[in-house]
């Protein structure tokens, strides 16, 4: 797994989980559609990856869509990054 | 005409997918005033059935007391029906600022201002006081009225997990650098019916300068020994900067809410909040009413006691029964299903026996954690309540689930 991937999968590990959970995610495991992260607590996720990145991601680059994966998330950073 | 066939067909398909997906909310008609007995038409056109509510917001039954109705007609004689106009032009009487007096005092805070709702006080409070240099970091279960309020201000919108201090604390720690943080919880969250850990909320205050912000809807009037709020059940009266709470429930369930808080945010409010400035005063009536129940309240505890010992009755029936609940000692008591279908199922038996209680499930509650939500009422007398068990009971044994928890009901009737 690339970085990228990797530093995104930890946080939303740590940030979206709770300890008694005891499904396992993976980079391809749905975040959104699965309820696991809502449009609400998405803000988090958006504001570590630009301050992690170090990048600003518009509103119409952060849709449901685009954070349901860790890949697609990763996708869209790279494409930031340029 | 713009609204054409192409735009009615759209609504359509859209309301068609709403009931595929089973999430179409259908309303039942009540005939009677609202209370512990109720008459009920359901589905539309049905013949009239007097059941048990188990399921309205009326904590201390004073929805319909003769006291607060007679308040209202006293209220309707001496100050008319509507005010015509906003509470800054011509729409402030003097039982308004009395409501909020004693809403002020009753609460232990410094000051309070009226909204037509609670809903209108979440969604106007944040926007009238933070901007883009704050953070507010919330609770991740709040009720979405705060949510919709704090997505109308600039603040930067973070969250923790469900009622767990430690990722507050590492929120706080890592927003030090902005102008104000304010930790946003529910005193009661609604459809779990656990309190939040405010006593501990207000240490991690202190400790990292942050501002503490209690939509405490679903427990002014009832929780902690004189009924405040639960900021006084936990120890900390005076120490919540902003409370929101609605007169829509306990507090005589009719409508109407309030920011009550630090004076210099209800002036804030009285200048900025848009829901305040734009939209109509509340009606006479209804504010002569709501100061009639502060008055009922603040003078005696025997409704939120009764409430209490109603509660423990209730919760430890079901328990003993062997239901799965979700812990807690609020009136809100959650019999958990997880099965959407079983929800339904177990409800629609209930009101066959003459009980009124709802199921919940997705979106309304998160995925596989479907459930039937009592809410107990200082208005229930035992009769009711034992009615009401042996009601659950018989469901509970037809659905085999007595006795059974979480692990046991998903493998029966899947999630």
């Amino acid at each position: 797994m690339n970085e990228i991937e990797q530093t995104i999968l930890d946080y939303v590990i740590e940030e979206y989980l709770e300890e008694e959970d005891e499904e396992e995610i993976g980079v391809d495991s749905p975040l959104i559609s699965s309820g696991i992260v809502d449009s609400f607590s998405m803000v988090s996720l958006k504001t570590f990856l630009e301050r992690k990145f170090k990048i600003s991601i518009p509103d119409d680059k952060a849709t449901p869509e685009d954070f349901d994966t860790v890949t697609s998330i990763a996708v869209r950073v790279r494409e930031i990054m340029g | 005409m713009a609204y054409s066939k192409k735009t009615r067909e759209h609504f359509k398909g859209t309301l068609q997918g709403i009931k595929d997906d089973g999430l179409f909310k259908e309303e039942r008609f009540i005939c009677s005033p609202q209370a512990a007995d109720i008459v009920v038409e359901y589905p539309a056109g049905a013949e009239r059935k007097k059941v048990i509510n188990m399921c309205a917001n009326n904590y201390l039954g004073l929805s319909s007391h003769p006291d607060v109705v007679e308040a209202a007609h006293e209220g309707l004689r001496q100050r008319g029906y509507g005010m015509s106009s906003v509470r800054f032009i011509c729409g402030t009487q003097d039982i308004h600022r009395d409501l909020e007096n004693k809403l002020t005092k009753f609460l232990e805070t410094e000051d309070t201002i009226l909204f037509p709702s609670c809903m209108d006080a979440n969604g106007g409070v944040f926007e009238a006081v933070f901007d883009d240099q704050d953070v507010l970091i919330a609770d991740r279960l709040i009720h979405a009225s705060i949510i919709d309020g704090m997505r109308l201000c600039s603040a930067l919108n973070e969250s923790f997990k469900h009622s767990n201090m430690k990722h507050l604390e590492k929120k706080l720690q890592t927003y030090q650098d902005a102008r104000f943080r304010c930790i946003v919880t529910d005193g009661v969250f609604s459809m779990d019916g656990d309190t939040a850990k405010l006593d501990e909320i207000c240490e991690l205050a202190e400790k990292y300068d942050a501002m503490v912000f209690l939509d405490d809807s679903h427990s002014s009037g009832f929780l902690g020994k004189k009924g405040k709020g639960t900021h006084e059940l936990k120890g900390v009266l005076g120490k919540i900067d902003i409370i929101t709470t609605t007169l829509g429930k306990a507090l005589g369930g009719a409508s109407g809410g309030c920011v009550s808080g630090r004076t210099e945010i209800v002036e804030m409010c009285r200048q900025r909040a848009r829901p305040y400035l734009f939209s109509n005063a509340m009606p006479p009536v209804v504010v002569a009413a709501a100061n009639k129940v502060l008055d009922v309240i603040m003078a005696s505890t025997e409704r939120r006691d009764k409430l209490e010992a109603n509660t423990k009755f209730w919760r430890a029936g079901l328990e003993e029964a062997g239901f799965d609940l979700v812990d807690g000692e609020t009136p809100i008591v959650p019999i958990m299903l997880y099965n959407a279908k079983l929800s339904q199922d177990m409800s629609r038996d209930l009101y066959e026996r003459g009980i009124y209680a709802v199921g919940f499930f997705f979106p309304v509650v998160p995925q596989g954690k479907a459930r039937i939500r009592t809410q107990i009422s200082a208005g229930h007398e035992m009769h009711h309540l034992e009615k009401a068990l042996e009601a659950f009971i018989e469901v509970g044994k037809k659905y085999d689930i007595l006795g059974k928890g979480k692990k046991e009901i998903i493998e029966m009737y899947g999630m």
